[in-house]
């Protein structure tokens, strides 16, 4: 079998063309996913770029992105595959007036003509190479987990009229977590896992750089150090590096060179999304919150 | 096992331990993750130690709160070793590294080059720290970690003491709230105009992450020396880090509860979804007949696929009793927090706190988005002592009309 990449630094540098930053630990999985041919259970905060990943691997190598969002209620039909009834029906009745037997419109009607492939199938059946996005495999029920079992740990989907359909080839399945509740056993177990967290400052100012190229590096570095800041902060919703980028443009359109408190004050809006983490973050930004260590001499 | 027998039977041994620990920490780890770290090590050069973290990670470990467990068992069986990790080769460092040291000390002559800093006075020492902390240096930070331990943890080859005792002494003798000080001073009057607080601010959590830093690196140079004193075994089980899971409420100190609070966040929303499932779950709406006439159409008019309306089940109401007398003051705290948390899932939340006295503290919760204020109120202005401030459980069940002395006119809960 050919490898799609050749080492964790090639699964890096080639993130890199496409403008997605990844660090050690997300070049080492991708690499170990693509070696091991096992999905990658992907689980962090909203907004650290967990999808990204699997769009900037597909586009890395090529590959078409066939995506599965999940949601409650989500079922067999939705995900793995659907007979065309009504299809079936008008075949039926079109061979009542024939001399065909039973069996001939049986087997006629259970085949590929009459199967409408979902998001899963798809990827299974798939010719060419495949990226499968499996998007906030949390939102489903526990039960209908196990429907994604048998395409995961074996790359097939039975189906009872038709047989076994094995994988053509294994393609790069990511599914991501938003961990809002416990995933199954069952499930980690055929993952590798892969925890993305917000990221190292040096790491977010480059970030910040490559999206938002025509920003000073001065100014990206204070964004990253603000943020940081931030971040450390008891907030509900710490901001996510979505946010860094939107709050990076909004500095770039105001046309602000280098920030100051009230500039910081007035754009928090953009980055936290409660009034109480707004009011909190303003409070610590301006030098008054209680909660900092105290006894640093202030000259000023 | 083809994949076993790839790997050198040292690395499989070592492995096997390793996973063993792993298991005695409290990780589940099973023997397909087994199997699947053992080949995943078969693809990673062996000699890449960042790599071969992730990859025994990625394999071992499915949950982000087991991660520092992880951590300190891989540090422990994967830690760096050679004679320069002995407790008792002080003497003869060779890795306090020549070519970092000449610029280390611009002010005071450079007196610390060539003699692996043990010709440094504990005051070159205290500069060569707060140089290379203002300007980040790693790889000064590192040797100065690796000369403190030496110098201050006053390790003892053989001696049955935890890194707890030697991480204190070493930490004791940098006084690093003092550097922070100095760090700030600094970075004042270096700046051109005097900083605003904000940038202050800035400056300062800025040099807090170094010095964490430092002080992970100074963790990590005694548990190296501890390991390689004592050997793997011994030290697995003396490091190691309980999961937040198996934390004793009693007994958790500080960073440990500060563990756990970051950890029920994400709990409480958990909760709430599955409450909200459960509730739902095996429940139908009650019909919707519009929809249901609308979609006889398709069958000609009969009603073959009833629709129901989405089931909405009425929110039960909650009253939240809790001591909170010393004993139990943190888990009451957690209970408080647990249930403002996931409040949004009853209808309505009524709290009393006890200890001989009881009171209503509803009150204090009501329009605070901050718990942690509402929870200082509740300790400081909550009328709960009557006689002598020992928990009795009497008075909350005597009093069912909760806080009818006066204080509430209220309709009792019961």
């Amino acid at each position: 079998m050919d490898y799609r990449f050749e080492s964790p630094a090639d699964v890096r540098t080639r993130l890199r063309s496409v403008d997605y930053l990844s660090d050690e630990a997300i070049a080492g999985v991708v690499f170990l996913a693509d070696r091991l041919g096992k999905p990658i259970l992907v689980e962090g905060p909203a907004g650290t770029g967990k999808t990204q990943l699997a769009k900037s691997v597909a586009e890395v190598i090529g590959a078409r992105l066939i995506r599965l969002q999940c949601y409650e209620g989500l079922d067999e039909s939705k995900a793995l595959y659907e007979w065309n009834y009504k299809k079936q029906l008008l075949r039926i009745q079109a061979e009542r007036n024939n001399e065909s037997t039973w069996e001939d419109i049986e087997t006629d009607i259970f085949s590929d003509e009459f199967l409408l492939t979902r998001p899963l199938l798809e990827a299974i059946r798939a010719t060419e190479p495949v990226v499968l996005l499996i998007d906030e495999v949390d939102r489903v029920e526990i039960e209908t987990e196990a429907l994604l079992l048998e395409v995961l740990s074996d790359y097939q989907v039975s189906i009872p009229e038709l047989g076994t359909m094995e994988a053509r080839q294994v393609p790069m399945v990511f599914l991501t977590s938003n961990n809002t509740r416990e995933l199954s056993e069952a499930l980690k177990r055929r993952c590798l896992f892969l925890h993305i967290d917000y990221p190292e400052m040096d790491r977010e100012k480059e970030i910040v750089l490559t999206k938002v190229p025509e920003l000073t590096e001065n100014l990206a570095d204070q964004i990253a150090r603000i943020v940081r800041s931030i971040r450390q902060l008891e907030l509900k919703k710490a901001p996510s590096v979505s946010e860094t980028l939107d709050w990076a443009r909004t500095l770039l359109l105001l046309g602000v060179d280098s920030i100051t408190e009230a500039e910081a004050i007035e754009t928090l809006n953009i980055l936290l999304k409660y009034q109480s983490d707004i009011a909190r973050a303003t409070r610590e930004l301006q030098g008054d919150g209680g909660a900092r260590k105290p006894g640093v001499p202030r000259t000023s | 096992m083809t994949t076993a027998e790839r790997a050198d039977s040292h690395m499989l041994d070592l492995l096997s331990g390793f996973i063993i620990e792993l298991r005695n920490a409290g990780l589940p780890v099973s023997l397909t993750e087994n199997l699947d770290a053992m080949e995943a090590i078969t693809h990673i050069p062996i000699e890449d130690r960042d790599a071969f973290k992730y990859a025994l990670a990625a394999t071992l470990v499915k949950n982000n709160s087991h991660w520092r467990a992880f951590e300190t068992v891989f540090e422990v069986y994967f830690s760096l070793r050679g004679r320069e990790y002995s407790i008792g080769g002080s003497g003869d460092l060779p890795e306090i590294d020549e070519d970092d040291q000449p610029n280390v000390l611009p002010d005071t002559g450079g007196a610390g080059a060539g003699g692996a800093g043990e010709a440094m006075s504990p005051e070159q020492m205290a500069e060569a720290l707060f140089q290379a902390l203002r300007r980040g240096d790693d790889a000064l930070m590192k040797a100065i970690a690796r000369q403190a331990v030496t110098r201050f943890a006053g390790m003892e080859p053989g001696r049955p003491v935890g890194g707890t005792y030697y991480l204190y002494r070493t930490l004791r003798n940098l006084d690093l709230d003092n550097i922070l000080d100095r760090l700030l001073q600094q970075a004042q009057d270096d700046a051109p105009a005097p900083l605003t607080q904000f940038e202050e601010r800035l400056e300062r959590d800025e040099f807090e992450t170094r010095i964490d830093k430092l002080k992970k690196e100074i963790e990590a140079e005694i548990r190296r020396r501890l390991v390689a004193d004592r050997g793997v075994e011994a030290m697995a089980k003396t490091l190691r880090k309980p999961l937040p899971e198996d934390i004793d409420f009693m007994h958790a100190n500080r960073e440990e509860l500060v563990g756990l609070r970051k950890a029920i966040y994400p709990l409480t929303r958990k909760l709430a979804v599955r409450l909200a499932r459960k509730r739902r779950h095996g429940r139908k709406g009650p019909l919707d007949f519009r929809n249901t006439v609308r979609h006889s159409l398709a069958y000609g008019g009969v009603p073959a696929e009833p629709k129901f309306r989405y089931p909405r089940p009425a929110k039960p109401e909650i009253f939240v009793i809790a001591d909170i007398s010393g004993s139990v003051a943190a888990f009451a705290r957690f209970t408080l927090q647990l249930v403002y948390a996931i409040s949004g899932q009853f209808s309505r939340v009524r709290s009393f706190v006890f200890i001989d006295g009881i009171d209503e503290v509803t009150r204090f919760f009501e329009g605070v988005e901050d718990i942690s204020v509402a929870i200082h109120r509740v300790n400081t202005e909550a009328d709960v002592v009557w006689v002598d401030g020992h928990s009795d459980y009497g008075t909350p069940s005597r009093c069912s009309g909760i806080g009818t002395a006066g204080k509430s006119d209220r309709r009792p809960p019961f």
